[in-house]
């Protein structure tokens, strides 16, 4: 047990940031953005911090445990800890959040007809990192749930205020939908609580549940509960339809947190509730979900095919890539779920650096987001393509690149477990391919399109935004270790927590010997 | 079994090779306009460098007794999960020695070439640093001591290729190219990462350590299953059929990518795959055979293709899939043929690399025209290139002594150990190659003089004939070189294994016959094309002339197979989502909150709809139900 509340002051610092960049005078806005990166800055040296002092080889899966009584009448309290699924998008968070105000620092001055003022842009991202950092950080059920709903709210904001034309539909509709799963996951939370109460005291307690052995039957029910609740947030197929209006109506930044982390949500839901929490219900669904998933890679992948434009396509790529995230979560083999893991991370990435290069492409060309309005841009902006590209390629897994990693692991560790599904699921790399470089094919190739002779390149903000996302994707696809070292213990504590065990070689011997040490 | 060494001497620094120039590239890409000047010449720097690294381990290698050749070098443990470990480590032995340097040696002498042949364009730091970066990734692909590390590599030169084919992306055909090279090439991926993922399952280990120390422990369809996989991968990258259609349109790309990748290494990676993963082939007849069917099928495609073709590169293009198809036929013999097919890959990676860059220096000349119609009596202004691409073409059509004979009859002979249909067939396609390759050369260096008006050819600058004249020696003397003083039988057979087997044919009766067919074909080119002028527009040909200027139909069987039906389908699911999904929700939306008036709108056909998509939706979930039920 450590004695400095780590997880609490991660999760206080961007809220304080929030409430002081709220709370600055009118018109100041250059402060408030000054004010909005520091902070989000101070929480990702935070995070580094943190992350330093996490020890992967540890039998403790969770670190950081923070618990103090809240509701104790309903065994609720607030309880943080993380183990490294939790500390590894935790980490996504912080990193894409200062990418993000860096990135969108002009957003909402380009956005004339904003409902809301410069620094409430940058105090609701800020907002939004508090809740994102408390939903992967929380050991208490009920917590997550808070953590859960109250994300929306920033979110909602950020659509609904900033967005573009079609923002008021777009942030309702995203709103209701999650609402609605939110409904299940409160039904379900409510029934687990009962069910815990039997044996004595009822908790929210995640550790105690997640030792519970509930009977299989009551498990089924409650466990659609939650995965309703995740299946819209990832998006799995055919949940999925509120995310491509949301991203298409967002600004860039809002929408690479809302893919890139808030969806993510969803995953790591499944990952950290289901799975542990309701071992045989998992087990039962299985076949179900797997199918939902490999339908829904599919579906995303030749929709994306077929769009007209950027930020919808992305929205549909993303959607295919969940699918490949949930299949690798419900193999239940250990390298299918870290796989899965890596990829969340790897999808955050890449989102970020295609979707913020074509934010900074569209900027340029009055927010139009349709392809056919543009063409040849590599003559007219090279670096903007270089980079545009960059996401293309991460975006489908080129090898070398960290989502290749994730990509790979969930591939083959499907394919361990069922041959067919991981063989059929690998056909996915070639469609991926053909949207994402059709996308820039049709975009930066050729003549340069009307109006896009003077559209100016990158500028070195933008590409110090850019970078660190590009520097990561590159140097965790050639050294994944920092991930791998602290998702892989946490992933054998979800595999034993559901008693699922890996397929053997056909050839017994264990593989282990990398090296090629026979004689 | 064999011995792995560690890393020791010049060895410790395998992965130099790899870094030189993929530091080039990268300071070349990052470094910005501040880096014009100077880049280029950087970027030939890094891979004389890699070359000059590459000599010393040939000679530390030499020194050392065979059995011991193998070496490896663990840099860190790259992915690994319970049960799965992947290092990130090299392998350098006699197979990929010989890789190193002609990865090196010839990549040296493309960059030296391109210093002049690129010096005018504006984005010639962009074009070095692809080229470093390509060669940074093919030399990861033959050092991989692992199938997960090689797939990097494979990638990342298939990511070289795309970037330089597109490299003039203004030109919407040339990014089209580039893109249509990268998907097909997705397609051997799968095939590639499947490979992968069967080893796994079964070997527990992706290293060829481990892979081909147990593979006599697996079951013959397990490795089938493996060996046909890796084919489709090797079919990709080597433009092999049926996954030939984008080496044509690569022609897009700069003149020396065309000779580097698209003729000298990167296109032979499909080779090296198999060969390297003899201990899977060795055991898997079935895909063995696939192999040796898959070659021959482009050793005959390529050939009529190159005859048919008026673009000079693009005939050498048909050309170079028919030389893989003999390198890909050579494997698919076995331990007959390994070292052969290797053996012809190295000869064949310096003439045609020659011939290429040779077709540059006219292209250099002639505005840039490819159209051997236009061409004509260019032997009286570009003397040197035309004794070079001369030499070249006499090692290609397999004259003695130069260096296409030696290789080309050794695969032959070995063809005639396996069967006398293989070997006949094989000496048909040299018959052929003798025909295309004499009227490449009549059309564009001999006949009177086509040029369009404007065009004033003349000979290429130092910088260019230079690089042109090594690759000529090399054409004349490497066949001997390799099998009479590097003994490349015995240098490669610790790694390939090696057999022989009683021949129908003595092997004088195999020259002969062959050497007559090459003549006879050579022949007919030289009067078809010397005696008559060559008509400035092509006379509308045969019916299989015809089909060989469509690249056989290949593009269009893609078309009508692939690409339209996955449009089609792409269409269809967006109007679906759109119509059906989204529609359901938003009218459960309406009904739940009750927009009776929205509803309203709706309300004809909504129905339908609803039922339609449910069945829809539902036929697809059980479809995927079964699936995961059947395995």
């Amino acid at each position: 047990m450590n004695t400095v509340p780590w997880l609490t002051i991660l999760g206080a610092v961007p809220l304080v940031g929030s409430a002081v960049v709220a709370l600055l005078p009118k018109g100041r806005d250059l402060i408030a953005k000054q004010v909005a990166l520091v902070f989000s800055l101070a929480t990702l040296a935070l995070t580094i911090v943190v992350a330093l002092q996490f020890d992967g080889g540890s039998s403790q899966p969770f670190q950081f445990i923070e618990s103090v009584p809240w509701i104790p009448a309903f065994g609720i309290s607030y309880g943080l800890g993380v183990d490294g699924i939790g500390l590894v998008l935790i980490a996504l968070a912080a990193t894409l959040v200062p990418v993000v105000i860096l990135a969108g620092w002009r957003d909402v001055e380009d956005t004339p007809d904003a409902r809301g003022s410069v620094k409430g842009y940058f105090a609701l991202i800020l907002a939004l990192e508090t809740t994102m950092i408390g939903v992967f950080a929380a050991t208490d059920v009920f917590l997550f749930y808070v953590f859960f709903e109250v994300m929306l709210v920033p979110t909602y904001f950020l659509i609904g205020r900033y967005g573009g034309p079609q923002r008021s539909y777009a942030a309702v509709k995203f709103l209701l939908y999650s609402l609605l799963g939110g409904l299940f996951m409160l039904a379900a939370m409510i029934g687990l609580y009962v069910v815990s109460a039997q044996g004595g005291q009822g908790t929210f307690n995640w550790f105690d549940l997640a030792g519970m052995d509930i009977d299989p039957t009551t498990q089924k029910m409650l466990f659609l509960g939650f995965f309703f609740a995740f299946a819209i947030k990832a998006p799995l197929w055919p949940f999925h339809t509120w995310l491509p209006d949301a991203a298409g109506a967002a600004k860039p930044g809002t929408a690479v947190l809302l893919i890139g982390v808030l969806d993510k949500v969803g995953t790591f839901g499944m990952i950290r509730y289901c799975l542990p929490i309701f071992p045989a219900a998992s087990e039962f669904y299985a076949p179900v979900i797997i199918a939902l998933a490999l339908v829904g890679l599919f579906y995303g992948a030749f929709v994306a095919l077929g769009q007209g434009d950027m930020k919808r396509l992305f929205a549909y790529s993303s959607m295919s890539h969940f699918g490949l995230i949930v299949l690798g979560i419900f193999v239940f083999t250990t390298i299918g779920q870290s796989g899965s893991v890596v990829y969340m991370v790897a999808h955050g990435l890449s989102t970020a650096a295609l979707f913020l290069a074509a934010g900074f492409l569209m900027q340029r060309n009055r927010g139009s987001s349709l392809i056919a309005d543009y063409s040849g841009v590599n003559k007219a902006a090279p670096v903007l393509a270089g980079f545009f590209l960059f996401g293309a390629l991460a975006t489908l897994a080129l090898p070398g690149l960290v989502s290749f990693i994730g990509e790979f692991m969930v591939l083959l560790g499907s394919f361990q477990r069922f041959l067919w599904v991981g063989a059929i699921a690998t056909l996915g790399i070639v469609i991926t391919a053909a949207y994402a470089l059709r996308l820039y094919q049709r975009t930066m190739t050729g003549p340069v399109g009307p109006g896009l002779e003077g559209i100016g390149d990158l500028r070195g903000r933008e590409i110090t935004a850019l970078m660190p996302v590009v520097a990561l994707t590159i140097l965790l696809g050639l050294y994944p270790a920092p991930v791998l070292n602290v998702v892989n213990p946490a992933i054998d504590n979800v595999m034993s927590s559901i008693g699922a065990t890996d397929p053997a070689p056909v050839l017994g011997s264990t593989g282990t010997s990398s090296e090629g040490t026979e004689q | 079994m064999e011995q792995i060494m560690p890393a020791t001497g010049a060895f410790s620094l395998i992965w130099v090779l790899i870094a030189l120039p993929l530091a080039g590239a990268a300071v070349l890409l990052l470094g910005g306009r501040m880096t014009n000047k100077w880049g280029p010449y950087l970027g030939v720097l890094t891979v004389v460098g890699s070359a000059a690294l590459g000599v010393v381990m040939l000679l530390q290698m030499m020194g050392l007794p065979a059995e011991d050749r193998s070496i490896q070098q663990v840099a860190y443990r790259w992915v690994f999960a319970d049960g799965l470990s992947v290092d990130m480590a090299f392998r350098l032995d006699q197979l990929s020695m010989v890789f190193v340097l002609l990865i090196t040696i010839v990549g040296s002498l493309i960059h030296v070439y391109s210093l002049g042949y690129m010096e005018h364009d504006p984005d010639r730091r962009k074009f070095f640093g692809y080229l470093n970066l390509f060669v940074a990734a093919m030399l990861l692909l033959v050092l991989a001591n692992n199938y997960l590390l090689l797939y990097v590599g494979w990638e990342g030169v298939g990511l070289a290729s795309y970037l330089l084919i597109g490299f003039w992306q203004v030109k919407p055909s040339a990014a089209a190219a580039a893109k249509k090279a990268f998907i097909i090439n997705r397609v051997g991926d799968v095939g590639l990462g499947l490979a992968i993922m069967v080893m796994f399952v079964t070997f527990g280990s992706v290293t060829f350590a481990d892979v081909f120390g147990q593979a006599s422990a697996a079951s013959e369809g397990t490795l089938t299953a493996i060996g046909l996989l890796l084919l489709l991968a090797a079919c990709g990258k080597s433009a092999q059929f049926p996954l030939q259609a984008w080496l044509l349109d690569a022609m897009e790309g700069p003149t020396p990518v065309s000779a580097l990748i698209h003729a000298a290494t990167m296109v032979t990676a499909g080779v090296y795959l198999i060969v390297r993963s003899n201990a899977i082939f060795d055991r898997a007849v079935w895909a063995a055979t696939a192999v040796v069917v898959v070659g021959l099928i482009t050793v005959f495609m390529g050939a009529i293709i190159g005859s048919a073709k008026d673009d000079i590169k693009k005939s050498l293009a048909g050309s170079t899939m028919s030389q893989i198809g003999y390198m890909i036929t050579a494997a698919g013999l076995g331990p007959i043929g390994y070292v052969f097919a290797i053996f012809h890959l190295l000869t064949h990676g310096v003439f045609k690399a020659g011939l290429f860059l040779g077709a540059g220096s006219v292209m250099h000349g002639m505005n840039d025209g490819v159209n051997m119609r236009r061409y004509g009596a260019l032997r009286k202004v570009m003397v040197i290139t035309t004794i070079t691409f001369f030499i070249g073409y006499l090692a290609i059509i397999g004259i003695p002594p130069f260096a296409g004979f030696w290789s080309k009859d050794e695969i032959i002979h070995a063809a005639f150990e396996k069967g006398p249909v293989i070997g006949a067939l094989l000496i048909l396609g040299a018959g052929i190659t003798g025909f295309y390759m004499s009227r490449m050369v009549a059309m564009t260096f001999f006949g009177k003089a086509r040029w369009e008006d404007d065009v004033h050819p003349h000979e290429s600058k130092a910088v260019m004939t230079i690089p042109l004249i090594i690759l000529a020696i090399g054409s004349t003397v490497l066949g001997m070189a390799l099998l009479f003083w590097g003994h490349i039988e015995e240098w490669l057979e610790p790694v390939t294994g090696i057999a022989t087997a009683p021949s129908p044919l003595s092997t004088a009766a195999t020259i002969g016959i062959s050497l007559a067919f090459v003549i006879v074909g050579a022949s007919i080119g030289w009067i078809m094309y010397l005696r008559r002028e060559v008509p400035i527009t092509a006379p509308r040909g045969s019916l299989l002339t015809r089909a060989a200027r469509r690249d056989l139909y290949g593009d269009d069987v893609n078309e009508v197979l692939v690409v339209r039906p996955s449009y089609w389908l792409s269409r269809v699911l967006v109007w679906f989502d759109r119509a059906w999904v989204d529609g359901f929700v938003n009218g459960i939306a309406a009904f739940v909150g009750g927009f009776s008036g929205r509803l309203r709108r709706y309300q004809s056909g909504f129905a339908r709809s609803y039922a339609l998509s449910m069945v829809g939706g539902a036929v697809l979930v059980v479809l995927a139900l079964l699936l995961v039920r059947l395995s």
